[in-house]
């Protein structure tokens, strides 16, 4: 009996039960959504499911490494990245027209998730090595250390990647505590390049962003899916048509509905209330994420929390809006819910180090 | 404000720098409580955002509901693609070479039938199945991506039709559909030019993403392959329409509600005589080779021969394994495009362009004469580079040189003259490069030279002897052997470049494309794309001795009572193994045979055609090539049409080729 208690001792010690029960509580809704959009198929759902096991295996495995130990992972890792991202572009299979892919032999690798990851950890590694005594320099630097891959993966070309890329790189840089005055430098100079950005755009970029001011000049491409899915969760209503029934989802209407446009299937079966609920559940995984970040007793760990909250959100967030007809059409998967095993896989490990830096702070204090 | 939020200790670090900070106590909790306060700022922005969110679902759920409501409930309107008609290829005197027509398919969707086996076999009672569509559908559904429905029969007839339509309410998911289908009336007859449509693979898909065309082809099945199926796949392929249609609540099409037609691809015109290439092939038999004839004044390709052929028609369904596997592993390799990608040495016909280049580069006179023995040796040397004819041809001057195809004199040139210069010089006429030619898949060849040879044995498996360039080198390229490989393309472009007095321009086979839709013809550029720098009376020489070659040299006996003036040369090229060649033993001494070549272009003073003739394994040039460009410069320009050679139009009528 002793032996048991300590066993579940070590298995749950390090895992934060509000954080993982929200994450649960959002995975089962994406089942139970999946389940409708795949046409009542039980196949993707336990595919889905078998992802979902071995994410949280790693999530533990996350939860038990403490910070410092990823700490000193984030050099070697930032570098490994970067080098991968300059071999594909050297060496790189090209796929749908972009160069996004590293052939390792077995498999294809795409190197920009790993950055997902890494230029976060590196960040955060350089702001606590030098804590205490940030310079103007220090953020010149930290700069560099982002527009590098950003732009590495903007080229290949993954416009979409490189902005979330980036976004993540500026949560760490806003949290480190980058000067308002640069915030605001920085969206003024935005705000006037932009028109110069619509000259350098692909055509395809160009033309994402028309149909997306217009849908109806793409009928077979995104402006249908977006008609569509405002179609699909106006027809909700409040209460929604109930579970299977949504007409949008099993006459075909919705595209990509087991993965970008798996909200609309949602919004149109479970209504008004539905997309709520699932709004609140988000709410509460971030707020508690929050507040992990805000007790963390190092510098690192506070920023690794931070951009990893604030990247949670912003997938889910693009998500929500890009299907309800608020952003364009960007292939942004909705966290947690999307059906997809790296995504999934990804999310869980962030949430292993949330949970790690919770457990770990005590330890570090004293 | 903003220098506030700021670490305090940073300020400190602006003028001192690190040193003067880190003697600085550090604040912990002032820090702490700073990014706290940019924390509680994030999770502002963050509940702002998802209220924002909230809004966003609350006005279209509730305040758009009823609007959004109607669109669901008649949102019966499935929007269909509307497949575009593929443009058509037809000869330059508007033969049809490929067409696309309308026909029934009976197709399955594998995702909504449970046991595919049993539904087909219910299916062939009703129509008649093969065990050969059988096998196909297995193919198509091994290559297939996930939802799309797949023909089982394809050209049902009316009565096919109207039986399964009597029986369709017992087969979910099995449906009869209206598709395009090609044909190609023609068959084995220019088949490489024209190439063959097939279904659309991963690879295709990428390849239409490139283009950002994925939205054009959604409904399209079919992407050109080979040939200019494929390298006018853009122009062929048209712009696919959008057709609302209103579908009942099984999702099945009630009524169409609104259309935008599709707009069909362009046609295109070939350059092609579908009369003279007929002529050419038959001239072949059942030889195999090579035949390029091009109109050396605007680069216009009349004829483009490859033997053997195979029949396109095989693969616009899916060719079944046994044709596959017959054209595959046949040992006469039907579907190796041998004017563009058979790299072959070129043999005596490289001759007069040598000759052209020594008188360029002043290395000889047209008058100066050597002593011929019979052979050549290096001196110092004991081998012996040996003439054709035994005891040699005497006393021999240039023109002599040409028109009895004399070895030393070319042994003593490659003796006088550096490669590399004679490299340069033969670039100029476009050898060792692709000619540009607008069907893919062409080869540059090989024109050898010190650079080529270094880099064609550099690394570790080689040594530096490999690597050097021998005077002996020199010798065998002199008479192309060697290293020398060239196309059969490159040889029709180098003689039509001598022909138009040196100027060259890109061989095409697409003479105009034409927009359906508006009626627009284009042409395709024929600008010259090269010139030579040679002087008019050198050239004047080598065209005069090609004359000679024709009325008194080797290949006369062709060429006896021709109604008008040509110039040529033969050529007889050592075997060059073709890449994964196996050994056939029955076949094998046929296939040490040498190759035969013939280049040539009438009528003399005023050139309308020239070209390039390869006989694989025919032996002597003048006795296999050089009989087959008769027959198609006869044909160009008098008609004639031999016995057994006529042009034939199968299902059109060929008034129009004469």
């Amino acid at each position: 009996m002793g032996a048991l208690l300590r066993v579940w001792d070590v298995l749950t010690r390090r895992i934060d039960t509000m954080l993982f029960a929200c994450a649960l509580a959002i995975v089962g809704v994406g089942l139970v959504t999946l389940f409708s959009a795949a046409d009542q198929s039980i196949t993707r759902v336990t595919s889905q499911a078998m992802s979902l096991s071995f994410a949280v295996v790693l999530m533990w495995i996350f939860a038990n490494i403490a910070p410092q130990t990823l700490a000193r992972a984030a050099v070697p890792l930032y570098v490994l990245a970067v080098a991968m991202l300059v071999g594909v572009a050297l060496f790189g299979v090209v796929v749908n027209g972009s160069r996004r892919w590293l052939n390792l032999g077995v498999a294809r690798f795409q190197p920009s998730e790993l950055m997902k990851i890494a230029l976060p950890l590196m960040l955060a590694w350089y702001f606590q090595k030098f804590e205490g005594r940030i310079g103007w320099k220090d953020f010149v630097f930290a700069a560099v250390l982002i527009v590098v891959p950003v732009y590495l993966i903007k080229r290949q070309p993954d416009l979409g990647t490189s902005l979330l890329i980036a976004a993540s790189g500026f949560y760490v840089l806003f949290l480190a505590g980058l000067s308002w005055k640069v915030i605001v430098g920085l969206v003024a100079a935005a705000a006037a390049v932009g028109p110069m950005v619509w000259t350098h755009l692909h055509d395809y970029q160009r033309e994402r962003i028309l149909t997306f001011l217009d849908p109806g000049r793409d009928p077979l491409g995104a402006g249908y899916h977006s008609m569509q899915a405002s179609i699909a969760l106006g027809s909700g209503g409040v209460v929604g048509k109930g579970w299977l029934n949504g007409t949008q989802t099993h006459l075909d209407f919705l595209p990509e509905r087991h993965t970008d446009f798996i909200f609309a299937v949602f919004g149109e079966e479970f209504g008004l209330i539905g997309a709520g609920v699932l709004l609140l559940l988000y709410l509460l995984l971030i707020g508690r994420a929050m507040v992990i970040t805000a007790n963390a007793s190092t510098m690192f760990a506070r920023l690794v929390a931070g951009a990893i909250t604030l990247m949670f959100f912003t997938y889910a967030f693009v998500n929500m809006a890009m299907v309800s007809g608020l952003l364009p059409v960007v292939g942004v998967p909705l966290p947690l819910v999307s059906y997809g095993g790296t995504a999934m896989i990804s999310l869980f490990i962030g949430l292993g180090i949330l949970m790690s830096v919770q457990a770990h702070r005590k330890l570090v204090t004293t | 404000m903003a220098n506030r939020l700021l670490f305090t200790s940073r300020r400190r670090g602006f003028g001192g720098g690190r040193a003067a900070a880190t003697s600085e106590l550090r604040n912990p909790e002032r820090e702490l409580f700073y990014f706290r306060r940019r924390l509680s700022l994030v999770a502002l922005l963050v509940f702002a955002a998802f209220c924002g969110l909230f809004g966003r679902f609350f006005y279209l759920q509730v305040v758009q509901h009823a609007h959004f409501e109607t669109l669901a409930e008649s949102n019966r309107i499935a929007i269909v693609p509307v497949v575009p008609n593929r443009g058509i290829i037809t000869d330059r005197n508007g033969i049809v070479l490929a067409q696309s027509y309308s026909a029934y398919t009976l197709e399955i969707t594998p995702s909504r039938i449970a046991n595919l086996d049993e539904t087909i076999d219910r299916i062939a009672e009703i129509v008649d199945v093969q065990p050969r569509d059988r096998k196909r559908f297995r193919k198509l559904l091994e290559e297939s991506r996930n939802f799309e429905s797949l023909p089982l029969r394809t050209k049902l007839t009316d009565e096919e039709v109207a039986r399964f339509a009597v029986a369709r309410y017992r087969f979910p998911g099995v449906d009869i559909k209206a598709r395009l289908f090609r044909q190609y009336p023609f068959g084995e007859i220019a088949s490489h030019v024209i190439g063959y449509i097939g279904r659309i693979n991963d690879k295709d898909l990428d390849r239409i993403a490139s283009w950002d065309e994925t939205a054009n082809y959604k409904g399209s099945d079919y992407i050109g392959k080979v040939g200019i199926e494929l390298s006018y796949e853009r122009e062929l392929h048209g712009t696919t329409g959008v057709e609302d249609v209103e579908v009942d609540s099984g999702g099945r099409a009630v009524r169409t509600l609104k259309r935008t037609p599709p707009i069909a691809g362009n046609n295109l015109t070939l350059s092609l005589d579908i009369g003279l290439q007929q002529v050419a092939e038959a001239a072949f038999g059942d030889r195999r080779g090579a035949l390029v004839a091009m109109d050396p004044n605007s680069g216009d390709v009349l004829a483009f021969v490859s033997k053997p052929g195979y029949d396109p028609n095989l693969f616009v369904d899916g060719i079944d394994p046994a044709n596959w596997q017959e054209l595959n592993e046949s040992p006469d390799k039907p579907l190796l495009n041998r004017p563009l990608r058979g790299a072959y040495p070129p043999g005596s016909t490289i001759k007069p362009f040598l000759a052209l280049g020594a008188l360029t580069m002043g290395k000889r006179t047209p008058s100066q004469a050597f002593h011929d023995p019979g052979f050549f040796q290096i001196p110092g040397h004991s081998h012996r580079f040996r003439d054709d004819k035994p005891g040699g041809h005497g006393t021999v001057d240039m023109y002599k040189s040409i028109v009895v195809s004399c070895d030393t004199y070319y042994y003593l040139l490659a003796n006088d003259t550096d490669i590399d210069d004679t490299a340069h010089f033969l670039a100029q006429l476009g050898f060792g490069e692709k000619t540009g030619v607008d069907i893919e898949g062409e080869l540059a060849g090989v024109l050898p030279s010190r650079a080529w040879k270094n880099q064609r044995f550099a690394g570790k498996n080689f040594r530096d002897d490999h690597r050097k360039w021998y005077l002996g080198d020199s010798i065998s390229a002199g008479i192309g052997q060697g290293y020398n490989a060239f196309t059969p393309i490159q040889l029709a472009h180098a003689i039509a470049m001598v022909a138009a007095d040196g100027v060259g321009y890109t061989p095409h086979l697409v003479k105009t494309v034409q927009n359906v839709k508006t009626g627009e013809t284009r042409e395709i550029a024929r600008e010259p794309a090269s010139r030579l720098a040679v002087k008019p009376e050198h050239l004047a020489i080598i065209k005069n001795a090609l004359v000679g070659v024709n009325k008194e040299g080797t290949s006369a006996k062709a060429f006896k009572d021709a109604q008008y003036v040509s110039g040529g040369k033969t050529g007889t090229a050592q075997v060059f193994s073709l890449k994964g060649e196996k050994y056939t033993e029955h076949k094998v001494d046929e296939r040490l045979r040498d190759h035969a070549w013939f280049i040539a272009y009438a009528p003399a003073d005023r050139p309308k055609i020239a070209l390039a003739v390869l006989v694989e394994n025919g032996g002597f040039g003048a006795a296999a090539a050089a009989p087959i460009a008769r027959k198609v410069i006869d044909r160009y320009l008098l008609g004639s049409t031999e016995p057994g050679a006529a042009a034939v139009v199968p299902g059109v009528s060929d008034d129009e080729s004469d």
